[in-house]
């Protein structure tokens, strides 16, 4: 089955997990099929008596791979035979510890948890084979799903041990592994999710059926803010297949036999809307915030005299960016099931916090969390914008009014409308060179919208550190300064892959490479140059090289590098772009990581080609416009994505490391749009001053 | 409710709808076929792409009585063995895995149509089906493993 991903019956294993009630009509838990004689020593693993390894996987997947990254830790320590390993979505339950997916962390925070998971299971299938032959246990190896005797050359399957294996105590510090014997990671190992998903067997959150269900929309408030002022459902329904309509605390929601009854009834829906932010602009916000960034901001970290050196460089130069607000736009929109029965909700949902999401759930049901379970499904994207649990509370505040499952679907109008969007931002830059040519004063002054403090507005006012994400520099420079200014907006803001990281270093790699060209210095040499050595000067002397820096290219073409770190590893990417009569074609983009012990390639570079793109994408097109309180770009037509034809050439590299693994979800995304910008730069000697790319 | 009759994945079926409900919802809600996703219900990221006639279409923008008595196939109408499940298998294209059935199904439809796609038809074809994880590097190299795998007959 090497190469093939899932089998059948596997297959069902993971699709019941998922929410395939669909399989049988009703929701059957894993572990009604539990058999009779099994191994499982903690909640993560369970190694059955046909040598089946389950392994519970406690971490959404939303494409990043977890369903195969987390479970191949596990595998690998346990000795496990990987066709015979299954993972499975965890349900939101805090036997798993932190379930929430999100800053790059499923792998740098589950590394040495999921070893010992695996670890505890294989000492107590050795200690079982031990016992067996009446040997020391320390000459016995696991491995491939047995364990081995290589002095009495024998051996005994898993699933033959794990009658006698399951009767031992369980150990409390089980040994780990030397890394020198990891046979699966570090592996390229295809993903245990790839057949399910050109198949249609996959179940996203919007995939869940059961019985008798009903499906519902929102009629939602365009305008930031406000609220129904008044409703009458006679014309919704009218219209044949609706059922009920009925006010919640986000709109009025309208239920009905299929989506397409649901979505006439809401078209046909009399309902007017009051307050909010009508006033509101975002042309008007970025106006006031360059206003703002040519005055002085909070210092939030600084080194040296910035002042004297700013007064004393012989050259001084100085640039200004404006980015946009951005949404999510994952393909699935949002949406989420629930079922009250039996005293008790049921909900499915595709999120990145299982146990907020659940609470939520909880609250909007007047229910104890005891009383409410919550099935993760597969996530088509989150990218953040799962991180919150809005969509929950939708689906179990209209759910409440039935007694069947009630699926609550949004559209991609509001989707786009209503996310939790990537904050605008206007960044001064300042540098100062003195007659040596030596960078010797630099000032970062960040004008944004903070997350946090919207979140929990009793920390206005303070220096917003979860904002200067990549902010301070990584140069040796003596004199510098990040100073921060915060601008309120009635705009939800939220973490968008790579939050501020996709705003900071756009500015300063961007405006490095201006001041390394008037210097009169090779950008990616004088980066060399001033970065200490590390894992980010690493990246950046990779990068350079795989990329044939300095090779020369085509008329009208550019190449630029960028580098940052961020989420626990350190990426540089060079962009080789051409610009043609006002075109833009970005040909290929190098990308190198230091990140640490990579437990699978394939899934790292999936990763960083992903976050190129991601990025790339933001960089051509994207920019969410708020005009009268309410979102302009609303669909695809005006929130474009980057397409297949327009795919660069991506190359990703990766310094051999043993360090503890970094994050690589986000990392990928803030070196791409300064070094597509530094590429113009090189090609046409303009700045890139405001994202989207305009020419 | 008028009915319809419709061919999906070879077997005859008979849905209650109204007319103007798009193919999208009944294959989705009707039928439980939920492979096909709805992406952004106006045809433009191509996410419920089916055959229709053997002619990718977007099923979110074909009503339910344009189709009646109309041969539909859908991702699960495939096996799960076609050359282009095996291929984007094989080269371990999903992410996320949202767009893929419509990726997989206009992949089927650009190979039925040409068994030796140009790098221009491949492009054309499949420049309208968006995936937000950005898997189109992989989606062509299965392009082209499918296609060679048809050629060769396997």
């Amino acid at each position: 089955m090497a190469g093939k991903g899932l089998s059948r019956r596997e297959l069902f294993n993971l699709s019941a997990v998922v929410g395939g009630g669909l399989v049988l009509g009703r929701w059957l838990p894993v572990w009604a099929q539990t058999p009779p004689a099994s191994l499982q020593p903690n909640p993560f693993v369970r190694v059955a008596a046909d040598g089946t390894v389950t392994v519970w996987v406690n971490k959404s997947e939303m494409g990043q791979g977890v369903l195969t990254g987390l479970a191949q830790i596990v595998a690998d320590e346990l000795g496990a035979d990987w066709d015979k390993v299954v993972p499975v979505q965890a349900e939101a339950d805090p036997k798993y510890g932190n379930q929430n997916t999100g800053g790059s962390t499923a792998v740098r925070t589950q590394f040495e948890e999921l070893r010992r998971a695996g670890a505890a299971a294989r000492e107590m299938l050795v200690a079982a084979a031990a016992a067996r032959w009446q040997v020391d246990p320390n000459r016995l190896k696991a491995e491939h799903g047995k364990v081995v005797d290589p002095v009495g050359k024998r051996s005994l399957s898993f699933g033959e041990l794990v009658g006698e294996a399951a009767k031992l105590p369980v150990p409390e510090k089980p040994k780990l592994k030397d890394p020198k014997d990891f046979y699966l990671i570090g592996k390229p190992l295809p993903r245990k999710d790839s057949r399910i998903k050109v198949t249609g067997e996959a179940v996203f959150g919007c995939d869940v059926r059961l019985p008798g269900m009903l499906y519902a929309v929102v009629a939602r408030p365009a305008v930031f803010g406000a609220k129904v002022k008044s409703y009458d459902p006679a014309k919704a329904l009218q219209v044949e297949g609706v059922v009920k309509v009925l006010p919640i605390s986000s709109g009025v929601a309208v239920v009905a036999r299929d989506t397409w009854a649901a979505l006439k009834g809401r078209a046909a829906l009399t309902v007017t809307f009051e307050g909010g932010e009508a006033g509101f602009s975002s042309a008007k916000l970025l106006e006031q915030m360059t206003e703002l960034a040519g005055k002085g901001g909070k210092v939030a970290a600084s080194q040296g005299e910035l002042a004297e050196a700013w007064e004393r460089a012989q050259l001084k130069v100085e640039s200004l960016f404006t980015l946009p607000f951005l949404a999510h736009a994952p393909m699935e929109p949002q949406n989420a099931t629930a079922w009250f029965h039996d005293g008790g909700l049921e909900v499915w949902a595709p999120t990145q916090v299982p146990m907020p999401a659940r609470e939520e759930a909880a609250r909007a049901a007047g229910l104890p969390v005891e009383k409410v379970r919550l099935r993760v499904t597969l996530l088509g994207g989150g990218f953040g914008r799962r991180l919150v649990s809005d969509f929950v509370r939708d689906a179990v505040e209209v759910a409440k009014a039935f007694s069947v499952p009630v699926q609550l679907l949004w559209t991609r109008e509001d989707d786009m409308s209503h996310d939790f969007y990537r904050p605008p931002s206007v960044h001064l830059l300042q540098a100062g060179l003195d007659g040596g040519g030596r960078l010797v004063a630099w000032r970062h002054h960040q004008v944004t919208c903070s997350i946090g403090q919207q979140r929990n507005p009793a920390r206005a006012g303070q220096v917003d550190r979860g904002a200067l994400e990549a902010a301070e520099p990584p140069y040796t420079i003596p004199h510098w300064a990040v100073e921060q200014t915060l601008v309120p907006t009635p705009v939800p803001l939220g973490a968008w892959r790579s939050v501020y990281a996709s705003q900071n270093p756009f500015a300063s790699e961007h405006f490095f490479d201006y001041v390394a060209r008037q210097a009169g210095k090779d950008p990616w040499r004088f980066r060399l140059e001033l970065l200490p050595e590390g894992p980010l000067k690493q990246a950046v002397k990779l990068a350079g090289e795989k990329a044939g820096w300095g090779r020369k290219l085509p008329e009208g073409w550019g190449r630029g590098l960028a580098c940052c770190s961020s989420f626990g590893s350190h990426v540089a990417e060079v962009a080789e772009v051409s610009v043609q009569d006002g075109k833009l074609k970005v040909h290929r983009v190098v990308v190198a990581i230091h990140c640490g012990r990579v437990i699978n390639p394939r899934l790292v570079e999936q990763q960083l080609v992903s976050g190129v793109v991601f990025a790339l994408s933001a960089f051509l097109r994207g920019k969410i416009t708020v005009e009268g309180g309410q979102v302009v770009e609303t669909n695809f037509d005006r929130y474009d994505l980057l397409r297949f034809n327009e795919m660069p050439q991506v190359e990703v590299h990766m310094v051999p490391s043993q360090d503890p693994p970094g994050g690589v979800g986000e990392p990928g995304v803030p070196p791409l749009a300064p070094a597509v910008a530094n590429a113009i730069l090189a090609a046409t000697g303009m700045r890139v001053h405001r994202l989207p790319w305009e020419g | 409710m008028p009915k319809f009759r419709l061919t999906v994945n070879g077997r005859e079926r008979e849905v209650e709808a109204a007319g103007d409900t798009p193919l999208l919802w009944v294959l989705r809600d009707h039928l439980a076929l939920t492979g096909t996703k709805y992406g952004c219900g106006v045809g433009l990221c191509g996410s419920c792409t089916v055959l229709v006639d053997g002619e990718a279409e977007r099923s979110c923008s074909v009503t339910v009585a344009q189709v009646a008595g109309k041969k539909i196939l859908t991702v699960e109408g495939l096996g799960g063995e076609h050359p282009v499940q095996r291929a984007f298998v094989a080269e371990d294209v999903p992410q996320c895995g949202y767009c893929q059935s419509g990726q997989v199904m206009q992949a089927v439809a650009l190979l039925a149509r040409h068994p030796r796609p140009t790098p221009a038809q491949v492009a054309a074809a499949m420049g309208d089906i968006l995936c937000r994880c950005g898997t189109y590097d992989r989606i062509a190299r299965a392009i082209a493993r499918a296609a060679q795998e048809v050629r060769h007959g396997r």
